[in-house]
């Protein structure tokens, strides 16, 4: 018998995962990306381009085209000639088609498209795989779908288009943002002018290409890049039938005043401070990933993270405890590594403002507590970070910090946890966490919030409607409900 | 010969009828320059306290099941049916022909039974499951979005003001009514309709004045969550359009005559409601290969 | 009993689970790629770990004697290999089992108490258990009865596992909580807490005789147990997921699911085991693909 070296048990190594970083050299990202009007790709009328960076590494990635009043102008009267001449004549279950072939070319290339998605907005490869691009497609699978059964969503009524939608989203998602502006419209038979964030518009353009090689009509959809000021020009267009806005309820709020007197409709889907319930018999350690997905899933960058933490007294302790030794293991670093759970800040602007709240939150007394972990030397990230101690008047409990931000709340009855969950302008989402149904219904039928995750969080399907109450915005976008942001309905 | 009784005219908050704050009284004219009555000129003040009227009997209200509600709305049908000649008479008084009147009020008592049948079934119409691609059970459904300020139609004395209450309500909301300036005659009447008829106080507030003196607040007051304007003022709707954005309002004008059969549906329902979708695991033990 | 210091566990208190929730946690362990280094470490630790076993009414001494050389000498054209664990085998095989690896380090584990269904007295399992221990057992791995745990009776289960703790003594007690049979998590769970209040040194999922065996979503239940008893009692509680592993891929993320929840200190054979029959050469089919850089064939690996 040959001697071996035997070990009897072998000592308890340091076992870590080596680096998986996602290929990117498929990619063929070109050096300037264009404004996609009518069809075409064409230089901004201003000739001035922007850099969209990678806010992993501050590395340039393109430049983008700004569009100025004149670029959007071309683009409006595109989509209304598209409208009247093409797309509003051309029967339903056509329309259906293009987009369907929308659907199957961004599932071809979706590949792609995450890769661009995480190198642009510097969410994790992991969820621009598992969640934004699939979703993204999945929505223009199902809207696909609606086209020609617009009749069976509203009961007893003509639908008729609206015409020209402007659509503005924000950096947080920007490609399953498009997906779920331009789907529904399009399903609707509007046509579409869509303004990406500047930060991170390169799978806009990938997705203008997308379009452009299923040969949907010119000018139906129009993607113009740019800053607020191109967002203004889409708002204040005379030609444009519908807003849709995806964003800060500031900028909301200003929408919905420049468009006051006019026969413009409007969704507006803003911002939100949601509240995540975990009542003392809630399956404790699922409750705990409920917790992690709602406030780290997209760094924080969710305009419904569960933001506020509320936690049964009996409970809180533990919680807490296993919130933070599962906080341990969340790996922060290079979104384009597999096992990144936690990628980087979109942009400076946006660390430095949740560096900002950070700060407050210390200032006002609240106990912080932040994972040992190693963060890049370059590009802009913020550790997962929970303050325990906080009062329902701190500045850190009530604002939206749209960052890997948790502010820690107990209760006691249900009664005020109620009280303290609408105590909030917002009104976007909530989760509860409890193993009792009857519970369940009650707590979940009086919070004011567009969607209530029972046991679960941050879940998300095109079927299923989005939006919130109060000044979370109004509106619904995905599923049956998200086709009458879309329509005119009149007597039959 | 007997001396009449005339009738003060004074507001409706919180199921009481209170005169306005403000002391102050107004007195419209008919057509031909007769007073019809002494009515009470609300102040922002009235406003304020009818928004915390109706926000306190937001929760009952919205709360009752929806065959309760249903039975209450029934209920104001018969109490106006049962007042038909006063309310022929008011508006007589306004201006209408006798025949007009008598249209008008068999249109209001229809309506307000066509609302009360829809109340327990615009969720079954409106809500969906949602066949979402994960383990989960996934339901979307409406809930009353809140405290409804209602600048009622300025043309119409009681057919108006029915049409724009009732999908209000009907859907478990509860609001506050600027009545028609000019014929408000009506409006307080129908309060007393509305005040017998078992709908629990506050959740419909009523209140006579000046439009242009209380609009601005209907836009603004920051506890009111939706403003319905009846009017046809493009001007008017602008500014209250300017105004919602302090507290994200929804707001909705429906340039129409009420009249019409577009005066009532379920949609207008639908206007005064929010979506709330749900998710909740679905435990798949066994599995789907599993003969049950 | 002699152990009265065992302690019933507070069933009331023990988390509920949800079971949707805990798919989608163990999806994101199954979503962790392990490349390069990690993967090379990672695989020799799961060799090290496996628990190389043959438990069939067929065996003989020479099956269990050919399947001892394998475990001692898994793939001797490398040297650097580790052995497995131990070889686990039944009652009436220990001896032969003992002798064929003696001072190699790799231990001798039984299978006892009526293995596998558990349905005999206890007397019988009690000899059953002192039998294989006399015969050189290493370790004892033990069934609950899950007819008496099915049908509420958990003071039996939990007696009967602290009785054969009291037999055991140094050797250490695997109990097989058979999950397959117990069905729901919130089961295991209880099944869990009862066996490790009752002196088990480590749990097992499964005897491999019934489908599904050692799911990630068990394993995963029963690893947040015995991350709470540890926290509560300081005792480390060994793992050992049995049957239905037989990939690296699924080794090795049951290796990351141990170590985000337990930490690397459960990262060794002392706490954790896979009970496997075929998972060996798969395992050592991707450590010579690694080395060569060429796919292999199960035709150069030995099946004993």
């Amino acid at each position: 018998m040959r001697e071996k070296k035997i070990k009897t048990t072998s000592p308890s190594l340091e076992w870590n995962y080596s680096p998986a970083l996602e290929s990117t050299s498929h990619l063929k990202l070109k050096k300037q990306y264009d404004l996609f009007i009518n069809g075409e790709f064409v230089k901004p009328s201003s000739g001035k381009y922007f850099d969209t960076i990678n806010p992993s590494n501050e590395e340039k990635l393109a430049e983008i085209a700004h569009a100025n009043e004149e670029d959007v102008d071309k683009a409006v009267k595109a989509a209304r000639k598209a409208f009247t001449e093409v797309w509003s004549v051309m029967p339903a279950k056509e329309r259906a088609k293009y987009i369907f072939r929308i659907a199957r070319i961004m599932q071809e290339r979706s590949r792609e498209l995450m890769v661009v998605e995480t190198l642009d907005a510097g969410k994790t490869i992991r969820e621009s795989r598992d969640v934004d691009v699939p979703l993204a497609c999945n929505h223009f699978f199902y809207y696909a779908g609606w086209a020609d059964k617009l009749e069976y969503a509203f009961p007893n009524r003509t639908v008729k288009s609206l015409g020209v939608v402007g659509q503005i989203i924000p950096w947080n998602f920007p490609l399953l943002m498009a997906a779920w502006k331009i789907a529904p419209a399009l399903a609707t038979g509007n046509t579409v002018v869509l303004k990406p964030a500047e930060t991170t518009p390169l799978t806009a353009m990938l997705l203008a290409e997308i379009i452009k090689e299923s040969g949907l009509p010119d000018g139906v959809v129009n993607i113009v890049t740019g800053y607020g000021d191109t967002g203004a020009a889409i708002v204040n267009h005379p030609d444009v039938n519908k807003i849709a806005f995806t964003g800060s309820t500031n900028v909301g709020k200003l929408i919905q005043k420049a468009i006051a007197g006019t026969d413009k409709k409007v969704t507006l889907e803003l911002g939100g401070k949601s509240a995540n319930i975990i009542f003392e018999d809630a399956a404790i350690d699922q409750a705990v990933e409920g917790i992690i997905n709602g406030i780290f899933f997209n760094q924080g960058h969710v305009c419904c993270a569960g933001s506020r933490l509320f936690i049964q007294e009996p409970i809180a302790d533990k919680v807490i405890k296993k919130l933070k030794e599962r906080m341990q293991t969340l790996q922060v670093g290079n979104p384009l590594d597999k096992n990144t759970d936690v990628g980087a800040i979109n942009s400076q602007e946006q660390l430095d403002t949740i560096n900002r709240y950070i700060k407050i939150g210390k200032k006002e007394g609240a106990e912080m507590f932040q994972p040992a972990c190693k963060i890049p030397e370059k590009g802009f990230y913020c550790p997962p970070t929970i303050f325990t101690n906080v009062a329902q008047s701190n500045i850190i409990a009530q604002e939206e910090i749209f960052g890997p931000v948790l502010t820690i709340q107990t209760f006691r009855t249900v009664d005020e946890v109620i009280q303290k969950a609408n105590n909030s302008p917002y009104g976007l989402a909530a989760g509860i966490w409890s193993e009792k149904g009857a519970q369940i219904f009650n707590v979940s039928s009086k919070l004011k919030a567009g969607v209530i995750w029972a046991n679960t969080y941050n879940k998300f399907d095109p079927t299923s409607p989005f939006g919130g109450y109060k000044e979370s915005g109004f509106g619904r976008e995905g599923g049956m409900h998200g086709l009458a942001s879309y329509v005119k309905l009149s007597n039959k | 010969m007997r001396l009449e009784i005339l009738k003060t005219y004074k507001l409706y908050i919180g199921g009481q009828f209170p005169r306005t704050e403000s002391g102050r009284f107004y007195t419209p004219k008919n057509k031909k320059g007769a007073p019809l009555g002494n009515m009470c000129l609300a102040s922002r003040k009235d406003v304020k306290n009818a928004v915390s009227s109706a926000r306190k009997a937001f929760g009952g209200w919205s709360e009752k099941t929806a065959f309760n509600r249903s039975q209450i709305l029934y209920r104001i049908a018969e109490m106006l049916e049962g007042r038909r000649d006063q309310f022929i008479a008011e508006l007589v008084k306004q201006g209408s022909t006798l025949k007009q009147a008598g249209e008008e009020v068999n249109l209001s008592i229809d309506r307000i039974v066509y609302y009360a049948g829809w109340c327990d079934k615009y969720l079954q119409v409106f809500s969906s499951v949602n066949p979402v691609s994960s383990s989960h059970f996934n339901f979307s459904l409406q809930e009353p979005v809140g405290v409804v300020g209602v600048i009622a139609p300025q043309d119409t004395s009681l057919i108006g003001l029915v049409s724009a209450i009732l999908p209000i309500i009907a859907g478990g909301n509860t609001c506050l009514v600027l009545a028609s300036e000019n014929i408000p005659l009506c409006s307080i009447t129908f309060a007393e309709v509305l005040n017998s008829s078992d709908v629990p106080g506050g959740v419909v507030n009523i209140l006579t004045g000046n439009e242009k003196e209380l609009i601005e607040t209907f836009a603004s007051h920051m506890d009111i969550n939706s403003v319905l304007y009846g009017g046809a003022s493009k001007e008017n709707i602008q500014l209250i359009q300017e105004l919602a954005v302090v507290n994200v309002k929804r707001v909705h004008y429906y340039p129409m005559n009420w009249s019409n059969e577009d005066g009532q549906s379920v949609y207008l329902i639908n206007d005064f409601q929010e979506i709330k979708t749900t998710w909740h695991p679905i435990e798949n033990i066994g599995g789907s290969s599993s003969v049950y | 009993m002699k152990n009265s210091k065992l302690k019933f566990p507070d069933l009331l208190s023990i988390p509920k689970i949800d079971k949707v929730g805990v798919e989608e946690r163990v999806a994101t362990f199954q979503t962790r790629s392990i490349k390069n280094e990690s993967k090379i470490q990672g695989l020799n630790m799961i060799l090290n770990m496996i628990d190389l076993t043959t438990l069939e009414g067929k065996d003989t001494p020479g099956k269990v004697k050919q399947m001892c050389y394998k475990a001692m000498h898994l793939h001797d054209s490398f040297d650097d290999l580790p052995t497995v664990a131990a070889v686990c085998v039944y009652p009436s095989m220990v001896k032969i089992a003992k002798d064929e690896v003696k001072n190699s380090g790799v231990k001798v584990a039984s299978v006892s108490t009526a293995f596998p269904s558990g349905q005999s007295p206890l007397d019988v399992k009690i000899y059953d258990t002192k039998f294989a221990i006399s015969e050189g057992a290493d370790e004892i791995d033990m069934v609950i009865s899950r007819g008496k745990f099915l049908s509420g009776d958990y003071n039996f289960v939990f007696d009967e596992i602290a009785a054969i703790k009291d037999i055991c003594g140094k050797v250490r007690l695997k109990v097989i909580l058979e999950t397959g049979e117990l069905v729901t998590l919130d089961n295991v769970r209880k099944a869990s807490e009862i066996a490790m209040y009752a002196g088990a040194d480590f749990i097992k999922t499964s005897t491999g005789k019934i489908q599904p065996a050692a799911t990630m979503q068990v394993t995963y239940t029963m690893l947040l147990a015995i991350k709470d008893f540890y926290q509560k009692t300081g005792k480390m509680i060994g793992m050992k997921p049995a049957g239905g592993i037989s990939t690296s891929k699924l080794a090795l993320h049951n290796l990351v699911m141990v170590k985000e929840v337990l930490g690397n200190d459960w990262l060794n054979n002392e706490y954790f085991r896979f009970g496997a029959s075929s998972l060996a050469n798969d395992v050592l089919m991707q450590v010579l693909k690694s080395k060569t850089g060429v796919y292999q064939s199960p035709d150069y690996f030995s099946i004993d």
